[in-house]
């Protein structure tokens, strides 16, 4: 009994340890001290709650019974950690950028943040685990019995229920301690993992401890070690293949998919980098962790027959009178178990409190409470509760199970039920065409077969299922034996159950995915997931205090501009009275900073981007739609503003249009007034030189002095009629001119104006077909002769032929009356017959005197009357059309 | 998330195509071990005595001990590489928002 006091003073003495040992662990990272918290070694050792108290006593008695088969079950995950590029990495990062708390939440958030796939998972997971936590009790209740059995007072039975349900108190509230300190499941839990890492050195040491003595201390070497392994009943190298295979496959994806190990392999990283190290360091320890077990098989079976192989670690060393041995060696199964036990509550809790309770009490009470503090409460409580629940159960099953059975038993067959999340998961996680219904399908059908064929017959037959149904299968149907599906027949019952469910969950999982549609969010998760590495380049953590405010400030600076956001958090820190840059993240600063950067980009995407930073929140669907919604907003008024700046450039064409028309227009002015001023100066000049001399010269002949007035004379009258044009010209061009409509036939309006114009007299001769010229003009008449003078006098003027000859045709063509003169002269060079209308235009050297209004009056003058007069290029001289319209009834007479 | 219409140079610089088969490396390290676990099963019927426990167990703790070795120098390789990715990467952010000054 003194042994057994000594052990329960140590192992008292040991939880104490670890309660300090998380304590101050906990303490040092609030204070974000102690970066060695942080390094890749305790990492890896975190990983090492994959070896439980299943490996620590297990191992030993399945190598007993199996001989070298138990390997498998750590070359499995050795080969997932060397293989880390391929699946970990992946998995790690999503799980780091997603802001993952279980595997329940990462297969459910992958499948569109589908609660009933989470609920399903949560319930696999619990049913699968309560088993092994049981099996945890079990293994601390047998070995402390083994110690009681060896003392001195050998009649007095231990209470194994009693010592379970101590152990089991112990743990939760362990957990309760240490695991629900923080609500944020992402947030490390330092405390337990270090308190874990350091288990993981005490379970080590003390197999390997174990292991030496018996090697060294009672084999007498490694070559009589070997010797003694090849006398006994397990020298044969006698595995089944199929066994081998199975069991292989099946602890690599159960290290992959179990709940404990998806919370310290990803949920507890600090940073993806640890992996590197856990790549090569884990398998080394697994390699450690098996390297004595067929040594202490082989010598426990040799000096112990009869006694259970599962035990051999803690009872060699007692039989050979080692207590000090023992007692490290219980330590180290002590520390499997409780390790184990603790991380797989703070998993299983995290997923029933996150996934069931809360969905039900926000149910309730109706989502009400989301907007008060409360919520935080009522979760924290939930998920103590549910830790408490978690232990509990495990600890009724150990109860009522009575514990049975060889423990390798119930490893694998928790093994086989975890590993139904492996399609869904790895599916998820490479495949955008996974879809929700898929892995619904694949998860209910591959725990359904585990179920049936593996989890109910594990009782024993006759317990859950009958006789019965285990020889004839259910209803009587032959091929639905729970261990001979299909007519499978003869198959290891594990490595069977394993693959018809693994068989029919994969293809399940495919064939609905292939056939089902996914809902956008599914679409949008699953672009995260599948392509994690486009989406998240940073592979650091966002942990510490000053560490989270750096990315702050490196984001904000992106956003702000680096002089005003420095500017900014400098102030803050001013606030807060600390100097420098970085103020710490309170509430108060980070809501301002999200104000501020709302500015830039709009509340939802700032909100988003601080809660990325600070992890307060992921990004939700509802941030993304509220994200759109703002770029909507920002789309739609850069479209207004392309509109409001093509309508001002439209007006700006316009005006710049106008300038030119009116810079034109001055340009003319300025043109016309000099021509003016030129040309009424040369009249005035003459005028007043011929006046001079009249005035002037004395004895001056009365002959000259009439020709010298008659001069005045001539240059007076151009100088009138040059003022009557410009006055002319500038009435019509006004539009001041009032129309005086006459009627009367076009030949005698020609005859007017020909007789005016100086009539057949001189070199000119005018040809008219009078024949035509019937027809009836109702117009103003008196402007119309002016025109046709006009040309006739043009004609006059400028025909430059020897004998000038005008040529005057006239006809109708539809309601338009044509009146062309053409002469014989050598017409118009093309370049000029534009500007021949305009004011002052005179082409070529004139030899008489004329203004260059005639045409500009004529066009005028056409213009009001309705019709035009156009130059007619092509004919054999210079060729002028006049154009009027007539009514269809005058024309008739 | 469409397919890259860009798939990237044909040629890259030594250190990138070193490092992309340093990255083929681990992928195969894996699939090597599946291979070399998965060998000793043909042990079984090709000999008239049979394979001796002892023996099996030496084959495979040298097999454990060499994919160790071989993931640790594989990471060590990986780990430099990527540390100076990240060290270049960081002169960059630095030197940026410097540079908006």
């Amino acid at each position: 009994m003194a042994t057994l006091n000594i052990l329960v003073l140590v192992c008292l003495s040991y939880v104490v340890l670890l309660f300090v040992v998380a304590f101050a662990a906990d303490r040092a990272a609030l204070r974000g001290r102690g970066k060695w918290l942080r390094s890749p070694i305790i990492y890896t050792l975190s990983l090492s709650i994959y070896c439980t108290a299943w490996t620590f006593y297990g191992a030993v008695g399945f190598a007993a019974r199996s001989g070298l088969e138990f390997v498998t079950i750590y070359l499995g995950p050795t080969l997932v950690m060397i293989g880390w590029w391929w699946a970990l990495r992946k998995m790690v990062r999503v799980g780091r950028s997603q802001r993952i708390t279980s595997i329940a939440d990462l297969i459910s958030s992958r499948f569109g943040k589908s609660n009933t796939l989470a609920v399903f998972v949560t319930l696999l997971a619990v049913i699968g685990t309560t088993p092994y936590i049981a099996l945890q009790l079990q293994s601390v209740t047998l070995s402390f019995a083994a110690f009681a059995e060896t003392g001195p007072d050998v009649g007095e039975a231990i209470n194994r229920e009693v010592t379970a349900f101590w152990l089991a108190l112990g743990l939760a509230l362990f957990t309760i301690l240490f695991g629900t300190r923080n609500l944020d499941a992402n947030e490390r839990h330092h405390g337990v993992v270090m308190a874990i890492a350091l288990e993981a050195v005490v379970k080590l040491f003390a197999l390997l401890a174990v292991g030496v003595f018996v090697v060294w201390g009672l084999s007498g070497g490694v070559s009589e070690t070997l010797a003694r392994i090849d006398a006994s009943n397990i020298a044969r190298w006698d595995v089944s293949a199929s066994r081998w295979v199975g069991l292989t496959a099946l602890s690599a994806a159960a290290f992959l998919c179990l709940p404990r190990m998806f919370q310290v392999m990803v949920v507890e990283n600090e940073d993806e980098d640890h992996l590197r190290t856990a790549a090569w360091a884990f398998p080394a320890y697994l390699m450690l962790m098996s390297l004595f077990v067929v040594p202490i098989a082989v010598v426990g079976l040799d000096l112990l027959e009869g006694t259970n192989p599962d035990l051999f670690v803690l009872s060699l060393p007692l039989s050979q009178g080692q207590d000090g041995l023992a007692i490290l060696s219980f330590l180290g199964g002590f520390s499997s178990a409780t390790s184990m036990v603790i991380v797989a509550a703070i998993a299983l809790s995290t997923m029933v409190s996150n996934h069931i309770v809360m969905p039900i009490w926000l149910n309730m009470t109706g989502g009400n409470a989301v907007m008060s503090g409360d919520v935080r409460q009522v979760a924290l409580l939930a998920r103590r509760l549910s830790i408490a629940g978690v232990v509990l159960l495990g600890y009724l099953y150990f109860r009522i199970s009575g514990g049975g059975t060889a423990l390798a038993k119930i490893g694998l067959v928790s093994f086989a039920g975890v590993a139904q999340f492996l399609p869904a998961l790895l599916g998820g996680l490479f495949w955008r065409g996974a879809t929700r219904a898929g892995a619904m399908a694949g998860l209910v059908i591959g725990s359904l077969v585990w179920l049936y064929s593996l989890f109910l017959p594990s009782f024993g037959t006759g317990t859950i299922l009958s006789d019965a149904i285990m020889h004839d299968g259910l209803w009587g149907l032959s091929w639905l034996r729970p261990q001979a599906l299909f007519g499978s027949e003869g198959m290891d019952p594990l490595v069977h159950a394993v693959m018809w469910s693994m068989l029919l969950n994969t293809a399940g999982f495919i064939t609905v995915s292939l056939l089902s549609f996914p809902k956008p969010i599914e679409r949008l998760q699953g672009a995260q997931f599948v392509n994690v590495y486009d989406h998240s380049p940073t592979t650091g953590g966002w942990t510490g205090g000053l560490a989270q405010t750096e990315d702050l400030l490196i984001m904000a600076q992106r956003i702000m501009g680096s002089t005003q956001a420095q500017a900014f958090f400098a102030s803050a820190a001013g606030r807060q009275g600390i100097g420098g840059y970085l103020p710490e993240p309170s509430p108060d600063f980070l809501q301002s900073l999200e104000r501020e950067l709302s500015g830039s980009v709009g509340a939802a995407a700032a909100h988003a981007m601080v809660g990325q930073i600070v992890g307060g929140a992921s990004v939700s669907v509802e941030d993304l739609m509220a994200v759109a919604d703002e770029t909507a907003q920002i789309m739609e008024y850069s479209s207004k503003l392309e509109a409001k700046s093509t309508e001002l450039t439209r007006t700006a064409r316009q005006l710049r249009e106008a300038n030119e028309k009116l810079t034109q227009l001055s340009r003319q002015k300025d043109a016309f007034l000099s021509q003016v001023s030129h040309e009424l100066r040369t009249p005035m000049t003459s005028i007043r030189a011929f006046s001079e001399i009249l005035r002037d010269a004395d004895g001056l002949q009365a002959e000259e002095a009439g020709k010298y007035a008659s001069v005045i004379h001539d240059e007076a009258i151009r100088l009138t009629r040059l003022l009557d044009d410009l006055l002319d010209l500038s009435v019509l061009e006004n539009g001041q001119v009032s129309l005086n409509v006459q009627t009367g036939t076009l030949g005698d309006l020609l005859d007017r104006a020909e007789a005016a114009a100086g009539g057949n007299s001189g070199e000119l001769e005018v040809r008219r077909q009078r024949g035509d010229e019937g027809i009836m003009l109702s117009t103003d008449l008196d402007r119309l002769a002016q025109v046709f003078i006009n040309l006739i006098a043009n004609a006059r003027k400028y025909c430059d032929a020897k004998t000038p000859v005008l040529t005057i045709e006239s006809r109708l063509s539809g309601e338009m009356l044509l009146v062309d003169f053409i002469d014989n002269g050598t017409g118009i060079p093309t370049d000029k017959q534009t500007v021949i209308f305009e004011k002052f235009s005179r082409i070529g050297d004139t030899k008489a005197g004329g203004a260059g209004l005639g045409l500009a009056i004529c066009r005028e003058i056409m213009g009001r009357l309705g019709g035009r007069v156009t130059y007619l290029p092509g004919q054999s001289g210079a060729a002028f059309r006049v154009s009027l319209p007539v009514e269809q009834r005058v024309a008739a007479q | 998330m469409s397919i890259d219409p860009n798939p990237g140079p044909v040629f890259v610089e030594r250190r990138a195509y070193r490092r992309r088969r340093l990255v083929d490396a681990a992928r195969l390290l894996p699939i090597l071990g599946v291979t070399l676990v998965c060998l000793p099963l043909l042990w079984t019927g090709e000999r008239d005595a049979p394979t001796s426990t002892t023996y099996a167990m030496i084959y495979f703790f040298s097999l454990w001990l060499a994919l160790v070795i071989g993931a640790a120098l594989l990471s060590r390789r990986l780990k430099s590489e990527a540390k100076s990715d990240t060290a270049d990467a960081g002169a960059d952010a630095v030197g940026g928002p410097a540079g908006d000054k």
